[in-house]
């Protein structure tokens, strides 16, 4: 079945299944690799792309729920001129990432976070549940504050 | 029932930042140093012998930039950037044109262990490799000065180098490293240059940012799991829920005409689907009807094996350290304070399942994958498909993870197998279920102690008995008088003096295998030997920092206690009955000492909640500043979510935990604020060389006793066991 993804702003027409989750599409079908395998079950959120501005864990959201939608990796995060996101810049002052693996879903899921409430407290913070096994919370949550402080 | 609140609130966040390292700055960008070029997106070397290489860690092209080869995996710790320091330290370069490059392991059988055992474990990354990687940047930094002394016809020793030049004053000529690194490769020294000591150093020390951030921020960084070659097919694996069981038969009739599904693949100890998909595969895999016989799991269970390692204190017991004569002092002693202590074993849960992407040809063997020991990883996979070693080529990408588990490659042995049979090239993944059952878990262990306090209140006698897995029996390697050290480390090797002090000990396997788990015996020695002296603290009626120090004398031990002392306001008391309490810890592990103050907060129905970690660090010598502040950091979160959640269970035979909704994991709402002070006391080994001291794994050490502790400081309440999630504090009684 032609099940049509529109992903970082390009529009991709793929035969595929209608419940395969959106994680394997942008992996193996369309080879966007940014994106991560962790649980499989929305626990871990190493997945989390924007499915129409939303954070969502694309390894429990088959494709079908998706489609039409704008779809934002983290390869599509920066601006088509190649700017970082501020979510991406405060990444690199902190140097938040350890191992790395966890951090395209932490920061998907940071950018949605400033995109609702663009001062988050630590409690809203504390909302992000995903999961990171190298420990850089403290990290991810300064970074958080000073993506929310060059912002406004 | 005691258990953690997952639903925190009112956290206060401070933003720690500048004092956070003992007073050293740590500023993004650092005066006078601009930032050295990100590591690539896919690091590992081509395996080829570069053009302008001046030796097999350095190349130097014509337009300045000069790529160093790195020997160890970068899997979050920061070798990726520390070996590049190392190098650059005596190279007199510009960092600014550094560029690293994971060390080919092909390269190094080939040219006879050039890059050396290219083990990244035991937190070695600098420890064990300081020296020859100074020594690469020191050599070439010869030649290219040789170089330029040659081209002028003047005496080397009037020329100098410096900024990625050689520079000879009396003449005021210069030439770049650039031009020089041709002549430079040809030139054999007579004699090897020393290499700079603490003190003279002007790149170690400084917090550099890590050069693998950029690549990690926007999604390109390769990790084993994102390689694709071209004809490639996807496999997903099971090896049955009861470790080492054994494929009795397999019913495919549910997947028969599924999408995709190219081939079941049948081995001894497992089932694979190869497809077109890693979820179709995975899908089909999960369909499948495997029949298993359990082998040495069948009949299983934990509450068996908890017996099984509190049985074995009573066995035969091998010594492993015997300083005067604790038991004839506890036969005298007026009171005996007793204790047993027991944890569970472990799985490492990195965040990326193990995986492997293998192209098998006649000649030739290609593996994409992240290892901790790239070599061994070759060895190991030249032995699995009946290459030699010449032929096979190991792609080490960025480990998503590794924390010991990325040292065994059972993921790529699998691999290989499966591609083998399908002729294809394969990648094959691990989903988290069998990243948990398929694990070499962290040891089992339970400890006794018997002590008894001398009329100063300092421990006068101390008895240890442990039991606990053996990881040289389970890896296969050698044990020594039926012991090896790992077993206990944290135990017998600690910095307090006791007169009286007797270590031994037990080796027991069950059918689980285990294995390095970050701060290996520290994971579990420290917890029970940290909260046993916090008994004896309690017992002697002291302070419990005061009575650990009143038993130091070690300038590491001092300057890192001292320095909790401070920080954490300890001397400044919390008030009893408000459910708040502080607890200290302090360990020596993998070559350096830490330390852990927690804060925690009990509330009235037995929730716990860490407020705050102190750590204080004494690495003896500093690469990076910033980069051990996170491996603290990192530490701490890492050995937290064990004490907390950490348990892996059997059950008719049959490994319990399958993802992390069962094998919880730490979340940011939970994570307390760290603040890290690094107490660096310089100093040298025995033989004179400086010391080193270990990073990677050390901070994880001393959290599970800082908590418990803490816990003990608000509730009276001693906790003997972890994970905290299984103890009920309600029916533990207030001392």
């Amino acid at each position: 079945m032609a099940v049509t993804l529109k992903v970082n702003g390009q529009t991709h027409t793929l035969d595929i299944e209608p419940e395969m989750p959106l994680l394997w599409a942008l992996r193996d079908e369309m080879g966007l690799t940014g994106t991560k395998f962790g649980c499989g079950i929305a626990q871990c959120g190493a997945c989390t792309v924007h499915i129409g501005g939303v954070a969502m864990r694309s390894c429990s959201v088959p494709v079908a729920a998706a489609a039409g939608k704008d779809i934002v990796t983290i390869e599509g995060l920066a601006s088509a001129d190649g700017k970082l996101h501020p979510v991406q810049a405060a990444w690199i002052a902190e140097d938040v990432p350890q191992c790395g693996y966890c951090q395209s879903g932490q920061i998907m899921a940071a950018a949605a976070l400033l995109k609702d409430k663009p001062n988050p407290t630590d409690e809203d913070i504390n909302g992000i549940t995903n999961i990171c096994r190298c420990g850089t919370y403290v990290r991810i949550r300064r970074a958080i504050h000073r993506a929310a402080t060059n912002r406004t | 029932m005691g258990h953690v609140d997952q639903n925190l609130s009112r956290r206060q966040f401070v933003v720690a930042g500048l004092s956070a390292a003992g007073g050293l700055m740590l500023g993004v960008s650092f005066p006078n140093i601009a930032s050295a070029m990100p590591l690539s997106t896919a690091p590992w070397s081509n395996d080829a012998v570069a053009a302008n290489e001046i030796n097999a860690w350095i190349v130097i092209d014509p337009d300045e930039t000069i790529t160093i080869r790195i020997p160890h995996a970068e899997m979050g710790q920061g070798a990726g950037t520390a070996n590049p320091m190392l190098v650059a330290e005596e190279l007199e370069c510009d960092w600014a044109k550094i560029k690293g490059e994971f060390a080919s392991p092909n390269r190094n059988v080939r040219e006879n262990n050039v890059y050396k055992d290219q083990n990244t474990v035991g937190s070695r990354g600098v420890a064990t490799s300081w020296q020859y990687l100074q020594q690469a940047g020191a050599s070439a930094r010869a030649r290219l000065v040789q170089a330029a002394a040659n081209q002028w016809k003047v005496p080397a020793t009037e020329c100098v180098a410096e900024n990625g030049a050689v520079l000879h004053k009396a003449s005021n000529r210069n030439l770049t490293y650039g031009k020089l690194a041709a002549e430079a490769a040809k030139i054999k020294l007579d004699k090897e240059p020393e290499i700079k000591k603490p003190g003279e150093f002007k790149l170690l020390g400084k917090p550099l940012p890590r050069l693998d951030t950029p690549v990690k921020v926007n999604g390109s960084a390769k990790f084993g799991i994102d390689s694709k070659v071209d004809g490639m097919v996807y496999a997903a694996i099971t090896t049955g829920q009861a470790v080492g069981a054994k494929v009795v038969s397999v019913d495919d009739s549910a997947i028969r005409g599924k999408r995709g599904i190219i081939k079941v693949v049948r081995l001894d100890d497992a089932v694979a689907v190869v497809a077109d998909n890693t979820w179709r595969a995975q899908e089909a895999l999960n369909a499948l009807k495997i029949t298993w016989d359990q082998g040495a799991a069948k009949g299983t269970d934990s509450a068996q094996m908890k017996k099984f390692y509190r049985d074995g204190l009573s066995e035969q017991l091998v010594d492993v350290r015997k300083d005067g004569d604790a038991a004839g002092a506890l036969a005298k002693a007026g009171k005996v304070i007793e204790a047993t202590y027991e944890v569970p074993h472990l799985a490492h849960a990195p965040m990326e399942p193990l995986n492997a992407t293998v192209k098998l040809a006649d000649d030739r063997l290609d593996v994409w994958l992240g290892t901790q020991s790239a070599l061994s990883t070759l060895q190991q996979a030249a032995q699995v498909s009946g290459l030699k070693q010449e032929q096979v080529f190991v792609h080490n990408a960025y480990l998503g993870g590794g924390f010991g588990r990325r040292s065994r490659n059972d993921e790529m042995r699998h691999a290989i197998l499966v591609a083998k049979d399908v002729g294809k090239p394969v990648k094959l993944t691990w989903d988290r279920p069998q990243d948990l059952r398929g694990d070499r878990y962290r040891p089992q262990a339970a400890v006794r102690f018997r002590a008894s306090l001398a009329t100063d209140g300092k421990i006068a006698a101390l008895e240890t008995k442990f039991a606990v897995g053996s990881i040289n029996r389970s890896t296969g390697r050698p044990l020594e008088n039926g012991m090896e050290g790992q077993a206990h480390d944290g135990l017998s090797n600690q910095g307090y003096k006791i007169p009286d002090f007797h270590v031994a000990g037990v080796l027991k396997n069950t059918h689980l295998p285990v294995s390095f788990w970050r701060s290996v015996g520290g994971s579990q020695n420290c917890f029970f030997f940290e909260s046993f002296i916090d008994e004896l603290a309690y017992a002697a009626g002291k302070d419990p920092l005061e009575f650990r120090r009143a038993m130091l004398d070690r300038k590491d031990f001092l300057a890192v206690i001292n320095k909790l002392e401070e920080v954490s306001n300890w001397k400044q008391k919390i008030p009893s009955g408000s459910g708040r309490g502080r607890g200290i810890a302090i360990t020596l592990n993998h070559g350096s000492v830490v330390g852990h103050v927690a804060e925690v907060t009990v509330d009235n129905q037995n929730r716990v909640r860490v407020d705050k970690v102190f750590v204080a660090v004494d690495c003896y010598n500093v690469v990076n500043p910033k980069i051990i502040e996170a491996q603290m950091e990192s530490g701490a979160i890492y050995g937290l979510t064990a004490a907390l959640y950490g348990e892996i269970s059997v059950k008719n035979g049959e490994i319990q935990e399958r993802n992390f909704d069962t094998y919880r994991m730490l979340t940011m709402a939970e994570a307390p604020r760290i603040e890290v002070h690094l107490t660096p006391t310089g100093g040298t080994t025995q033989n004179g060389q400086p010391r080193w001291g270990g990073i990677g794994e050390c901070g994880t050490a001393p959290i599970a006793p800082a908590l418990t502790n803490a816990i003990f400081a608000a509730t009276g309440k001693r906790v003997r066991e972890l994970p905290l999630k299984n103890v009920k504090l309600a029916e533990i009684a207030s001392l």
